[in-house]
């Protein structure tokens, strides 16, 4: 019996910095700690600040879920103001952060998850050729593609939100700019020449067939582009069974158009679907760099222990449903949705299911931005003007591209008095709670497998990028 | 020309964005003028114990750097240790590892105003103590000294922005590698002069509006949003009304105002981001380089000048009067 530890950092083709320590048995991880290394404290910066000024605030914790902060914190600031979005303002946000969600996946396939599988550690497996002349970081020739397809979809966001990240455009009662009949046209072209790299490069098929795949058999047998390299890969190496995780995943509805939201809410477990209640939420932090008790966001508080005082090893809170962990993003979605594909995946619940969500999200999301495009009505009314907010509490819950994230604010006489986040990787990678319970990533990592002469185990970077982790958010 | 490149206290963003660069796409913008990764946190496949590996042989000096980039900006707190951020994997303060590696760089690049001067993670009582590489706001002195140069003889070079245009930083890189940015090149806070030396105001679509002070009250309305609506675009450095970003997009043609986002001390206007602060219905901040009386005669001339069209247009959510030039049919 061999016996281990190993600090693993920095751990790059995340957003943000991370470090995991690993407890390691016999070529298996027996343990996991998660840590986020980096505090800047966003959460109290927001205090005695004018309500309105989180809307430029907030959407500069994280430069990839940028759109996401944004619409939280309008979402937010409108439970306070009474202010809402009309119909078409709804619409143009959800084309905002639809297209900045679906960039979000196309970096982390191509630019953050699939280049591990060019490593050398891989040479002589069936399909190592084929990942390093496709997905060799910086290289591979899959990676040019999926930049620039990246960055002409942002030029939605150019025409409709002046820029990315970081833009203002989206209020409480409404999107700033009212797009006209060319921009509607522009959208339109930009979504097609997406769709076309997406469907020859990364699916090699229609999207709408991907996205009526309803069995793991079904996608399994997909046969073209670097889905099917994916499945390959995964099947080689069993990425089905590699990195469970807690097997409830969580939802609160993605888009809020005003006919309600796209996807639905709820929380998925077992099979079933239970309504989400957000009342039901606590930020433990007995094992975070935080003083103070476990609250709930609306009551929760910012005080970091500046003596990094053990047993906490992380400056990430530890959120609790019901008193247990979930697990977020595009496979709970996806999940909570009910599609019969992600469904499937539920019950297998590793990296293969975390991969196999994004890229039917992927298929899904171009569909419906379609959709929303052809749905915008340049003549219509795009954002309502209304009081300023000024006394109340309100919160924000938005789906962004990793899962569910919480902005609660309340505010008095014009200031804010609190302002707590909960980011999607405030989930996925929380520290242990006063149970001792470990978060989805340190439960997921379990059994990963370690080499002899492994410092930084390829098979652990497969599970923690399978997450696409966004440290800035987690703590922010 | 090998590039260090490392994020501290910061979104990310500047990176995110760098990645939209186009025409080229920005690994041929790069990759074909020579200048290459070491390491970089997005692009690199090297993780763990391979990076740890390559810092430590940098800080010996057994692998040349010619760029330390960084984004973000540098945490000083708590109590001065840089705690805040112990670079992952190495039990070290980022702010050590900066102070560390600047000095065997050939030159130090500041990406995005957190790392320049502090940013908005220097905002709201700035909780954790985070300065710039080389500024602390406006003032010379940060993580790095006031007197710091790199072996280039150049202070660092602060690409301010929030986040950075993606050309801003490809063309700042591609001069460095191309031996063409001294410090002539510079303005009086490190900026890259090429889009410094120039005003956002500066080919912004709404200058007719500007023009004859027709001025949005709201966000939703298309006037010029200077005089209630908190934009410092006539103040502030940048040439994104030149070249706009994201294809053909800007703050202002998104429809709200410059916030002066390459400017130290951005992050704390003093006043709502989206409002202007008054004193007599005079806005506080006016165009550089304008006296105030020059300013009050011009507004209330242009005020009563006014044509109807861009009255109406500027109270509006779009154009509702077209222009009608004489002699059209």
């Amino acid at each position: 019996m061999s016996e281990r530890q190993l600090l693993v950092g920095p751990f790059n083709r995340v957003e943000g910095d991370l470090e995991i320590r690993l407890d390691v048995r016999d070529g298996r991880v027996t343990a996991a700690y998660a840590n986020s290394p980096l505090f800047r404290g966003f959460e109290m910066m927001m205090l005695g600040k004018d309500p309105r000024d989180a809307l430029t605030v907030t959407p500069r914790i994280c430069g990839i879920c940028s759109i996401s902060q944004s619409k939280a914190a309008a979402l937010a600031l409108g439970q306070v103001s009474g202010a809402s979005m009309p119909p078409q303002g709804a619409l143009a946000a959800a084309i905002l952060h639809g297209v900045e969600n679906l960039c979000d996946h196309l970096s982390h396939f191509g630019l953050f998850f699939m280049p591990d599988f060019a490593r050398p550690v891989y040479a002589g497996r069936a399909w190592h050729d084929r990942a390093v002349a496709r997905y060799t970081a910086q290289e591979g020739s899959a990676v040019r593609p999926l930049i620039e397809a990246r960055a002409r979809l942002f030029h939605i966001v150019g025409l409709l939100g002046g820029k990315w990240p970081h833009t203002l455009a989206i209020q409480p009662g409404g999107v700033t700019r009212a797009p006209d009949a060319r921009d509607r046209i522009r959208i339109q072209t930009t979504l097609r020449a997406a769709r076309r790299v997406l469907e020859s490069e990364l699916f090699g098929g229609a999207l709408e067939a991907f996205s009526a795949l309803s069995s793991i058999e079904a996608l399994e047998g997909w046969a073209g582009g670097d889905v099917a390299l994916f499945s390959e890969i995964s099947a080689d190496l069993s990425l089905g069974a590699l990195g469970v995780g807690p097997q409830r995943y969580l939802s609160c509805g993605a888009y809020p158009l005003a006919e309600g939201r796209v996807t639905k809410a709820g929380v998925w477990e077992d099979g079933r679907v239970a309504p989400f209640d957000p009342a039901a939420i606590v930020e433990d932090v007995s094992h975070a760099w935080m003083l103070g008790e476990g609250a709930h966001p609306s009551q929760g508080v910012t005080v970091p222990d500046e003596d990094m005082a053990a047993p906490a090893y992380s400056w990430c809170k530890a959120p609790r449903l019901g008193g247990r962990p979930v697990e977020v993003g595009a496979l709970a979605r996806q999940v909570v949705d009910g599609h019969p594909l992600a469904l499937a995946l539920a019950a297998e619940g590793g990296v293969r299911a975390r991969i196999a969500g994004r890229l039917l999200e992927i298929a899904r999301l171009v569909i419906w931005l379609e959709a929303w495009a052809a749905a915008l009505d340049p003549s219509a009314r795009f954002m309502d003007t209304g009081p300023a907010p000024r006394d109340g509490a309100g919160v924000g819950l938005v789906e962004a591209a990793r899962g569910t994230l919480g902005h609660w604010i309340s505010c008095a006489g014009g200031r804010v008095g609190g302002y707590q986040i909960v980011a999607p990787t405030t989930w996925n990678f929380s520290p242990r709670d006063g149970g001792g319970v470990p978060g989805p990533v340190e439960a997921a990592l379990i059994g990963a497998p370690v080499g002899e002469d492994e410092r930084t185990p390829v098979a652990v970077q497969h599970v923690v990028r399978s997450f696409d982790p966004c440290m800035v958010c987690t703590v922010h | 020309m090998k590039i260090l490149w490392l994020q501290s206290a910061g979104c990310g963003g500047c990176t995110m964005s760098l990645l939209c660069a186009e025409n080229p796409n920005v690994l041929d913008t790069l990759g074909d003028a020579g200048i290459e990764f070491l390491w970089h946190p997005s692009l690199s496949v090297e993780t763990g114990d391979e990076v740890t590996d390559l810092l430590s042989a940098v800080e010996r000096g057994e692998i040349a750097l010619d760029v330390l980039c960084l984004e973000g900006s540098v945490v000083t707190g708590p109590r001065g240790t840089g705690r805040f951020h112990m670079l992952a994997g190495t039990g070290r303060p980022m702010l050590d590892w900066v102070r560390a590696l600047a000095p065997r760089a050939g030159d130090v690049v500041a990406v995005g105003t957190c790392a320049a001067y502090g940013g908005m993670t220097a905002a709201g009582g700035n909780p954790s103590g985070a300065v710039g590489l080389q500024y602390d706001g406006r003032s010379k002195g940060a993580a790095l000294d006031e007197g710091f140069t790199s072996r280039s003889g150049l202070p660092v070079i602060n690409i301010a922005g929030c986040p950075t245009h993606p050309s801003w930083v490809t063309e700042t890189l591609l001069m460095l590698a191309g031996g063409a940015l001294g410090a002539a090149d510079l303005d009086g806070f490190g900026r890259p002069r090429f889009y410094a030396d120039h005003l956002v105001h500066h080919g912004c679509t709404k200058n007719e509006y500007y023009e004859y002070k027709a001025s949005a009250r709201t966000l939703c309305e298309i006037g010029c949003m200077m005089e209630h609506l908190g934009c410092v675009g006539t103040q502030a450095v940048g040439d994104c009304n030149i070249r706009p970003w994201n294809g053909e997009g800007s703050c202002t043609r998104g429809n709200y105002p410059c916030i002066a986002c390459t400017a130290p001390e951005f992050e704390e206007p003093g006043h709502v981001f989206t409002e202007t602060p008054t004193i007599a219905g005079i806005p506080v901040g006016l165009p550089s380089d304008m006296p105030k009386a020059w300013f009050m005669a011009l507004a209330s001339l242009s005020k009563a000048a006014t044509p109807k069209r861009i009255d109406t247009n500027a109270h509006s959510d779009r154009i509702r009067v077209a222009p009608s030039p004489k002699g059209r049919k």
